[in-house]
């Protein structure tokens, strides 16, 4: 019975309702600050929620500190700060770069640049195979697929069977 | 009542129809025994109708509510309407599992039915694939996740409930869109190592494989938008897209079957980049059974994961070894020996398809990187970190910016090659019109040109002239204009709607993503705030009942121009049986901007805390999905992939 | 050609790595959170908070060194402390370990009555109302564990009931620590 209990509890997200609070804010772009931060910065207790959209006790004292760190005129960095070090680096949905996270950050651009290299190689390369063969096919009949120009000759001939029974039925 | 019985007996009936239907045709086909590999369609129709029968059998639990079976315990409720205890089957993970398995069970048959015109020796390899992925599920309900096991001897008088979240219209809809597009995937990776097994991969299996790929693709579209949707309305933070493991789960096969769309078509006409398109087909899918790993065994923390088992999770891992793993390296061994023998130039429809290509492949291993990353991290015993939408957006919206650019180059650019000069001559009025009328929309929309929007609403416009211009030249020498519009094929027009819908999703993304605007506040009766043009007066709380669930409803009347122009409700929900609180946001959705509204909590003095947000071309977003799904529907119907098979069938 | 056969064993690779790394995945927890301050071997921070039990009394960080301790952190609307007082109490008692508590965004009164009910294994509660140095501490979740070392700096967390098992690494933890700082 136990066991099912738990995993009951399990089944059910921990949080189903927003959070939301009055908070005052002495200008706008406090305001702005302040969504930007709570969405970017992950709620320690919750499943994977930003600190914004939780609504878990833990969340909304967090929000609670970073409204009184605006208010007191700090800056992002310094929130930053006093939440990684209480909580580390897991609270940071927007992680460092540093040793642990370059391929991370970087990662993609490397691979995007191999993916680039490699299709100018490959085009590169068919152009000049084919600069000696293309040349020497007759121009093929409309309709008829020949072969060096997208298929072997084998498929070729296959395809063009095919299409001859098309037109024969 | 046996019914629960009976659900089980048959799953494990399908289960051996699985088994013959993966060797006996497969074996068949290898010796070239015409017999056992007529069998491949029979088997595959035993082992839909007894998975159908399966799935009855758990429905039917739900709605006789038979609390003595376990999983309806825990997932219905006698206070539960009828259709959502029928849609509670899938709102757990063992009848989210039987669901999936009904839908491999379908496309099996589908593919068994409609494709009576392939080679034989194909037909029975493809279907004995699929045979090979089913067994996997089957053993892995029946061995982890039976939804048919009994409380015994005694058993509750009353469910648990479904959880409240899943009690909605979305969530019955979402996901059998999903699991048949996942699945469909399943299809075109049959095809895919049914051509490496019999050593044909060339146009004709490219030729096969499109629609239903395109069906899959269209369904997976429609799945992600509907998921989308349903968070936008139902989570209550009028957040539509969260970049959560689950969802880049359906992305991420999203991507690369976007990709294996466009590299079939190249290989179906120009017979290149084949071990590539196998390739994309094997990702696809293996993608897909990586997202079920991904949800199903807690290796990562999600909001709306299934509750997390370590041991299901080292069952789908071993599944996926032998999956992924056996065709990875059935690939590795026969895609060495493939050559394609076409050429073409470093601009040409193929070479900027290619370029597509790869830029949907890094944006797929970026969000893959992404989204395993802290699990890489804490694997080598360097800490936990969290990587989140900061991360995803900065490097997703870029590439897909890059990805915009070459698409409109795409569209008009021609096979094997294409000359520079003609790409300039073609592209530069779409493009200079592009420049001004994304500039200016802009400015119209926000009286300023911020970087992004500006951006993304170019680029909107480029992909819809450069469509334009490529429909101009497909025109150009056509007399009857009318008729040559008729006389596009639909697999053309497919194309053109799905990429009008990539316009339309810009078009929503950027300008919901830069111009949202929300305020939360506290409100007493009587108090009002004025929001773009929008006066909201908070009237106060009405107590609600509903069938399973006590409510307070919020009371906002909505003041446009100083008459009444809609009374919004939003709702606060205590639903009884588990004791869950909902927000039930109010919205008014408009072609151009929603209103939404959200309930808090209630504060001291009669007063709520109350969001308003206003969203912008937020129904663009599922618009543009619903055009492309549209779009991948109408290019699998192409009249022409009948008529190929038929005579497929001639020379078989 | 031998070139193009080795590429196609790239996927293969890349998908047994992934394969490994997810396999690995299993038996991490991914919700558990490593513990800055004992990453860091960093003291206890600073505050200035009153005594549960002797209210008058204001109790600082020094009142935590001097030995090797453990420092509980609790609530009486935490199930999960309730499951392990028990426990606590048969540590204070039995195995004469020096535990002292912090009383997490609690009502003092109840939390009174509760160590009434249910005896007192702390040496000293500090009474945390507002939650300040829980989350100074990076408190995520009652009950939380500390092992602190004589000169109150944080050696090791666990969050989570303690039991048997739990205390099994504790000890080990608490011996190791008490022989570093004879040495």
């Amino acid at each position: 019975m136990r066991a099912l209990l738990m995993w009951l509890m399990l089944l059910v997200p921990l949080s189903a309702q927003a959070a939301i609070d009055a908070y005052e804010f002495s200008d706008e772009q406090k305001e702005e600050r302040f969504q930007q931060l709570t969405n970017e910065l992950r709620c320690p207790k919750c499943q994977n929620q930003n600190i914004a959209d939780s609504d878990a006790p833990l969340a909304a004292d967090l929000r609670r500190e970073v409204h009184r760190m605006l208010e007191a005129g700090e800056p992002n960095e310094s929130i930053i700060d006093f939440m990684v070090t209480r909580y580390g680096d897991f609270v940071l949905y927007r992680p460092r770069v540093n040793e642990t996270t370059w391929l991370l950050w970087y990662g993609p651009f490397v691979l995007l640049g191999i993916g680039i290299l490699v299709v100018v190689l490959i085009s590169r390369n068919r152009r000049q195979n084919s600069a000696s063969t293309s040349e020497a096919t007759p121009p093929a009949a409309p309709g008829r697929y020949q072969a060096s120009d997208s298929l072997s000759t084998e498929e070729a001939e296959r395809l063009n069977k095919l299409l001859q029974r098309d037109s024969d039925q | 009542m046996i019914i629960p019985e009976l659900g089980e007996y048959t799953l494990i009936l399908a289960l051996c129809f699985a088994v013959l239907l993966a060797t006996v045709p497969m074996v068949g086909a290898s010796r070239g025994n015409a017999l056992w590999m007529d069998f491949a369609r029979p088997l595959s129709k035993g082992m839909f109708l007894f998975t159908l029968i399966s799935f009855l059998c758990l429905s039917w639990s739900f709605l006789d509510n038979d609390f003595s079976v376990v999983y309806v315990a825990s997932n219905s409720n006698t206070a539960l309407p009828w259709y959502y205890r029928l849609s509670a089957v899938w709102g757990g993970h063992e009848g989210s599992l039987l669901l999936w398995v009904l839908i491999l069970a379908a496309w099996t048959l589908a593919v068994a039915i409609k494709s009576r015109n392939l080679p034989q020796d194909i037909i029975a390899r493809v279907l004995a694939v699929m045979g090979w992925v089913s067994i996997g599920f089957y053993l892995f309900i029946l061995f982890t996740s039976s939804p048919f096991e009994r409380y015994l001897p005694g058993f509750p008088q009353e469910g648990a409930d479904l959880n409240p979240l899943l009690q909605d219209f979305g969530l019955i809809v979402h996901p059998p869109m999903l699991y048949m597009g996942y699945v469909g995937f399943a299809v075109s990776f049959a095809f895919a190592i049914a051509a490496l097994l019999s050593g044909r991969l060339d146009a004709a299996w490219a030729r096969w494989s499109r629609p239903w790929t395109s069906v899959a693709w269209a369904f997976l579209t429609l799945g992600i938008a509907l998921g989308s949707w349903w968070a936008y309305y139902e989570l209550g933070w009028g957040g539509w897209w969260f970049w959560d493991p689950v969802e880049n789960a359906s992305l991420m096969p999203w991507l690369v079957g976007t990709a294996l769309i466009h590299s079939l078509a190249v290989t179906e006409k120009r017979g290149v980049f084949k071990s590539w398109t196998v390739l994309l087909a094997i990702f696809a899918f293996s993608l897909s059974l990586l997202g079920t790993f991904l949800v199903r065994s807690g290796v990562l923390t999600s909001v709306h994961a299934f509750a997390s088992d370590p041991e299901r999770g080292l069952f789908i891992l071993i599944m996926l070894a032998v999956v992924i793993g056996g065709s990875l390296l059935l690939y590795a061994i026969r895609a060495g020996q493939m050559r394609s023998e076409s050429s073409f130039g470093l601009l040409s429809r193929e070479s900027l398809l290619l370029v597509n290509n790869v830029l949907l492949v890094v944006s797929c291993a970026m969000v893959l990187l992404g989204t395993i990353y802290p699990l890489i991290v804490d694997a080598l015993g360097m800490g936990k970190l969290s990587v989140g939408p900061p991360y995803f957006n900065a490097l997703f919206v870029p590439l897909m910016a890059i990805m915009l650019v070459f698409m409109g180059a795409g569209v008009v650019s021609r096979w094997k090659q294409t000359p520079m000069s003609m790409l300039v001559h073609q592209l530069w009025l779409p493009g200079l019109c592009a420049l001004v009328l994304g500039l200016a929309a802009t400015w119209l929309y926000a009286g300023e040109l911020q970087a992004w929007v500006t951006i993304g609403l170019v680029l909107a416009w480029w992909v819809v002239l450069a469509g334009g211009r490529d429909l101009y030249n497909r025109l150009r020498h056509r007399r009857e204009k009318l008729a040559g519009l008729l006389k596009q094929t639909r697999s053309y027009y497919g194309m053109v709607l799905a990429h009008l819908g990539v316009a339309v999703l810009v078009v929503g993304v950027a300008l919901v993503s830069i111009y949202s605007e929300q305020r939360d506040m506290r409100m007493q009766p009587g108090d009002s705030i004025t929001f773009r043009d929008y006066t909201f007066i908070y009237e106060g709380n009405r107590h609600v009942e509903g069938p399973n669930y006590t409510s307070d409803q919020g009371q906002i009347r909505v003041m446009l121009d100083g008459k009444t122009y809609a009374e919004m409700k939003p709702e606060k929900r205590l639903y009884t049986a588990r004791g869950n609180v909902m927000t039930e946001a109010a919205i008014d959705p408009g072609f151009t901007r929603d209103l939404y509204v959200a309930l808090g909590e209630p504060l001291e003095n009669g007063a709520w805390a109350v969001r308003v947000q206003y969203k912008p071309y937020v129904r663009w977003l599922w618009l543009g999905g619903l055009l492309m799904t549209f779009g991948g529907l109408l290019a699998a119907s192409d009249p022409r992939y009948r008529k190929r098979r038929a005579i497929a069938a001639a020379t078989s | 050609m031998n070139n193009r056969k080795l590429l196609a064993f790239i996927p293969l690779a890349l998908f047994l790595l992934l394969g490994l790394f997810l396999w690995r995945g299993l038996s991490i927890d991914p919700t558990e959170l490593p513990s800055e301050l004992a990453d860091k071997k960093r003291p206890i921070p600073a505050f200035e908070l009153p005594s549960l039990t002797e209210p008058s009394r204001l109790l600082t960080p020094d009142d935590l060194k001097g030995e090797v301790a453990l420092l509980n952190v609790w609530a009486t609307w935490c199930p999960t402390c309730k499951e392990e007082h028990g426990f606590l109490n048969r540590l204070a008692q039995d195995e004469n370990v020096t535990i002292y508590g912090i009383n997490y965004k609690d009502e003092p009164g109840k939390a009174r009555e509760w160590l009434r009910r249910y005896l007192n294994p702390y040496q000293k509660v500090v009474l945390d109302q507002d939650g300040s140095l829980g989350l100074d501490m990076g408190v995520y979740g009652a009950p939380e564990t500390y092992v602190l070392d004589p000169e109150g700096r944080v050696r090791y967390r666990h969050v989570g009931a303690v039991d048997a098992e739990v205390w099994k690494t504790l000890k080990q933890v608490m011996a190791q620590v008490e022989q570093e700082s004879r040495s």
